[in-house]
């Protein structure tokens, strides 16, 4: 070791050090004026449609605004998250049940509750912006926390058996078994599944940032509303710039937060050897080096989480004793509550169905069949393209290296901030919305078919690819007997996900008010989003239980059955 | 025996079962007594299915007996005991963990104060040879050192029994041998603070080397063969007369489970053996073929120890070969050796298609299942059942696990005798066509016993 070097890295350690230092100041400061003018903003009286301002310099502010909505959403989608995959794991006589509420309520098109929730939270909060707000959050809360939870859920159940006894036998409080082994255990589903969650978030606060019900025309300021004025005045210069900051914001997280959290969650790896390609992340190093934030590790937490570790070891002894009756009275009673509760719901939902004439119901299941035609156009447009491209992708490291990190970023853009851009070039051309929603819904779907069968390209052995070569297959053979069999398991998670994608979409792809006028073509996302207008509340219930049912039983009839197959026949075992 | 020290752990006729909703109940253990003295290495041996690790995990209080009781110094218990540690077979630790978080973990949920841990800790890592190994993660280990950090885990709480579940089987042969003669050293020295070391393996020579006492465990269900003490003194010489006389003793205990063996042991007489299904042992065609090939070149007849040694097999992966062998009449067992019987001499010394029509027509003769699954397609008209139909026959006599399993290997063994085929797409059995030219499917064998 030569001490030239050595005292070179130091120096560049310290200066490091001191901007980290500087940074984690001014960070802290911006917090503090951030939560001061959000309080403002939320705590004033509502204003129903605020006057979106076009100039650029507005932009930031709008950023800012739909950053809290969404960070709000996405820290109580982690808390729910958390806690459902907890009690479904641990909780023998609930887990059927919140199983199968989750595959139903992942189905649901989210976008269908938008007026009820929002009727609800205004009249919550009357007098305050509050309201309004909290609508919208709880709106991304439902359409990202379900995948978590069921991430969470997994996670716990795949715990090793001699880990968890290792746990019992040493006597771990519950504090200590959630911190040492089932957080840790569940961090990288967590993280990655946050990633997906955080970008489907987009994509619902793009659509409700700005909305008609009835006679009310809500707006909130953000970057999704932004976008539509923008497009609806049809100000060029002003969609540029809204683009612009939306993929900046976009690549500012990926940067910030989900690199440094996927570097972090490697070594949560359930793995007894090392590997060797660990991911790393340069804003990651800075924090772990930063002098502020390790002091703040040895004085501050680790003395209360030693605190918290005690009491808790202390109380452990003791908790063995068999649960108290009157504990065992309350859940009976929360539990007839709570079915007694959904009776009610059930009931009052089939009164409000009353109200459906016949020629409404007809009109509906027509409409679900064209929407269904769409999805399942814009399914095979959508692998038409991906899969040769993400087989082309996944072969070639080099390209990979590439074009991953681009299409990650092309698809964070939420699809639903680029619809109104995409109107306006439709109703510049003259088409129509009928194929164009095909369109739009392929904006939002076409990525998770394209991710998954790179990931799927990339798993199969080179030793296959290499046999396939030294036997000669022609391309059509190579194709039909190394690569679909390959990607299968990948294709088919891939063209789920975005089914589900797709359906959702067509909430907004079919029906979209656009410079003062109302775009759409004949489908139940229109029908659902018309009902919203409308405020035709026994539609809206009618067509939202049509396209959650149509949903569910796709899932069930046709991917289930293919999932089983992909994992017995097609699984590329190790 | 029943004098002078009170035990430590001490389970009494208990036994573990799990209920079949048609009323039949599997038993993997059946009730048995078993105590745990101060001061003794007790090991448990038995082969694989017999429910040592199911044991351990009853005396320690992580699962529950279906009927019986666990007596702790003298108390009834339930829960996992407190004053007991386990090593475990894939170590257990958390990945995520550096060693020393692992070996502080224990203490930390004890609520010992930060200072004591560390000194504690250390101490520990000190005498199981990880000093300087503090910082690193698991990953970063051999798995020598990994399961250093386990005892260093499970010691540093000071137990007053330590358990280990096959705490060598995932090591290579060295560091075993290493890490065992460091376990005793510890143990001799007193440098833990342990009162009774209990070891489950399926290594006899292991059991030798380490135990005071040793106890078999025989199986369906699991019940206790033999229970003894070594009188050796330590270390133990592998080449002392007395020594190989033991393991051959355990050794024909293992390979004989129905008789009855004297030596110098002292064990409760087994139980009757019920009227039970004969059990497929779960041997692949080419490892009984690679055995008889073996047996015929080393004169007909080989010790089944020495044979284990020879391939540097487990018993646990040697024994059900032959017990294949056996069952299919190729090979007869006699005081732990094997012989191979003519037809088994004929067997391999034959070509591959002979050896198919060998096998099949032993296999019709001897194997209930194989003759049960055969008559059972042929007597359909269209040659073919689901898996439904043979599971729920055997559903009665296994656990859903072994069930499976034995349906496995009955699908390899029909299949290599050209008796029937499985489509484990359609899950069914069929007899497949006969191909043009052939004459292979259901040619009778010449002497059938039905």
């Amino acid at each position: 070791m030569t001490i030239p070097a050595l005292s070179r890295s130091l120096i560049r350690d310290r200066t490091w050090n001191v901007l980290m230092d500087a940074t984690v100041f001014a960070t802290l400061l911006a917090i503090g004026f951030a939560m001061v003018s959000v309080a403002r903003y939320w705590f004033s009286a509502p204003v129903a449609a605020v006057e979106i301002s076009l100039a650029p310099s507005a932009i930031p502010r709008y950023a800012f605004y739909s950053l809290v909505r969404m960070v709000v959403a996405y820290l109580l989608s982690l808390v729910f998250a958390v806690a459902y995959g907890y009690i479904a794991a641990y909780n023998k006589r609930l887990e059927a049940i919140m199983l199968a509420a989750l595959d139903i309520l992942q189905s649901i098109p989210v976008l269908s509750f938008l007026p009820g929730v929002m009727l609800a939270m205004v009249s919550l909060f009357p007098s305050r912006q509050l309201g309004v707000e909290f609508g919208s959050i709880v709106l991304i809360f439902t359409g990202q926390v379900w995948n978590m939870a069921f991430s969470f859920y997994a996670s716990l159940k795949s715990i090793p058996r001699e880990l968890m006894e290792a746990s019992r036998i040493y006597r771990y409080s519950g504090i200590q078994r959630f911190l040492q082994l089932e957080l840790p255990q569940g961090a990288i589903g967590l993280v990655w599944n946050s990633m997906v969650s955080v970008a489907g978030g987009w994509f619902f606060l793009m659509a409700c940032e700005m909305f008609v019900l009835g006679k009310r025309d809500f707006r909130l300021p953000g970057l999704g509303s932004y976008l539509q004025s923008a497009a609806s005045a049809g100000d060029t210069p002003a969609i540029v710039w809204g683009i612009t900051a939306m993929i900046a914001v976009v690549v500012l997280i990926d940067q910030l937060v989900w690199r440094p959290a996927i570097a972090w969650s490697d070594k949560f790896k359930l793995e007894q050897v090392e590997s060797s390609a660990d991911h790393s992340s340069l804003v990651l190093e800075l924090v772990r080096k930063s002098p502020i934030l390790t002091r703040l590790r040895e004085k501050m937490t680790s003395p209360l989480a030693e605190r918290m570790y005690l009491s808790a070891a202390k109380r452990g002894t003791e908790s063995e004793a068999p649960t108290p009756n009157w504990q065992r009275a309350f859940w009976a009673i929360a539990g007839i509550i709570a079915v007694l509760a959904i009776l009610h719901g059930v009931f009052q939902g089939l009164l409000i169905l009353r109200g459906v004439s016949r020629a409404e119901l007809l009109t509906t299941l027509e409409s679900a069949g064209a929407t269904f035609l769409r999805v399942t156009a814009s399914l095979v447009i959508a692998s038409l393209w991906t899969i040769p491209a993400g087989v082309a992708i996944g072969f070639n490291p080099r390209l990979a290296r590439i074009a991953q990190p681009l299409a990650q970023i092309a698809a964070s853009v939420p699809a639903t901030a680029l619809f109104p851009v995409l109107l306006l070039a439709l109703v510049r051309m003259g088409g129509g919305l009928n194929t164009g929603s095909i369109l739009l819904m392929l904006l939002g779907t076409q990525w998770y078919i394209l991710f998954n069968v790179i990931a799927g390209a990339i798993a199969i052995p080179s030793d296959l690819r290499e046999a396939a070569s030294i036997f000669r297959f022609r391309s059509l053979e190579r194709w039909r007997i190394v690569i679909l069999p390959g990607i299968f398991p990948y294709l088919v998670t891939g063209l789920v996900t975005a089914s589900g994608g797709a359906w959702n979409a067509s909430i907004v792809a079919e029906y979209f008010h656009f410079q003062g006028k109302v775009l759409s073509t004949f489908g139940l996302g229109a029908e659902i989003s018309s009902a919203t207008d409308s405020g035709n509340f026994a539609v809206l219930l009618l067509s939202t239980v049509v396209m959650a049912t149509l949903v569910v039983s796709v899932n069930r009839l046709v991917w289930r059955p293919l999932y089983r197959l992909a994992e017995s026949r097609y699984r590329l075992e190790t | 025996m029943y004098s002078v020290p009170e035990a430590l752990i001490e389970a009494r006729q208990v036994e573990k079962y799990y209920q079949q909703p048609n009323q039949n109940r599997i038993q993997v253990i059946a009730p048995l007594d078993l105590a745990v003295y101060p001061g003794e290495i007790l090991a448990l041996l038995g082969p694989s299915g017999s429910g040592k690790s199911t044991l351990l995990r009853i005396l320690t209080g992580l699962s529950g007996a279906s009927a019986g009781q666990i007596l702790w110094h003298g108390q009834p218990t339930t829960g996992p005991c407190e004053d007991v540690s386990i090593v475990f077979q894939s170590f257990a630790l958390f990945p995520w963990l550096t060693v020393y978080e692992n070996v502080e973990a224990p203490l930390k949920a004890r609520g010992v104060p930060a200072a004591e841990r560390f000194t504690r800790s250390l101490k520990m890592l000190d005498a199981v040879g990880l000093d300087g190994f503090e910082n690193a993660y698991p990953k970063e280990l051999s798995g020598g050192m990994k399961q250093r950090v386990g005892f260093a885990r499970a010691l540093v709480v000071e137990p007053e029994v330590l358990f280990m579940d096959e705490p060598f089987s995932a090591l290579d042969v060295l560091t075993a041998e290493n890490l065992r003669s460091e376990l005793l050293e510890l143990w001799e020295d007193k440098k833990m603070p342990t009162r009774a070391v209990f070891i489950v393996t399926h290594n006899i020579e292991e059991a030798l080397i380490l135990a005071d006492r040793i106890v078999v465990l025989g199986k369906n269900p699991g019940r206790i063969r033999t229970d003894f003490h070594v009188e050796l003194t330590r270390p133990r010489d592998r080449k002392l007369p007395r020594f190989t006389q033991l393991i051959d003793y355990v050794y024909k205990v293992l390979t004989q489970p129905e008789a009855e063996h004297a030596l110098p042991a002292i064990g409760p007489a087994p139980q009757p053996a019920r009227d039970r299904y004969p059990m497929l042992p779960h041997a692949r065609t080419g490892g009984i073929a690679g055995l008889l090939e073996l047996l015929a070149d080393q004169n007909g007849r080989a010790d089944v120890y020495q044979l284990a040694d020879l391939l540097s097999f487990e018993i646990d992966d040697l024994l059900p070969i032959v017990e294949g062998a056996a069952l299919l009449g190729f090979v007869k067992l006699a005081e732990g050796d094997a012989e191979i019987t003519p037809q088994g001499l004929e067997f391999a010394n034959a070509d591959i298609l002979r050896r198919k029509e060998l096998f099949r027509s032993a296999a019709l003769e001897h194997v209930a299942l194989l003759k049960q699954i055969t008559r059972s397609l042929e007597t359909k008209s269209d040659h073919t059942l689901p898996d439904d139909f043979f599971h729920d026959i055997l559903d009665e006599h296994f656990s859903e696990e072994e069930t499976v399993r034995q349906l496995e290997t009955a699908i390899n063994w029909g299949r290599y005798a050209e008796l029937f085929d499985h489509d484990s797409q359609r899950e069914r059995f069929y007899i497949p066509e006969p191909e043009e030219g052939a004459n292979e499917p259901s040619e009778q064998p010449a002497k059938t016993g039905t």
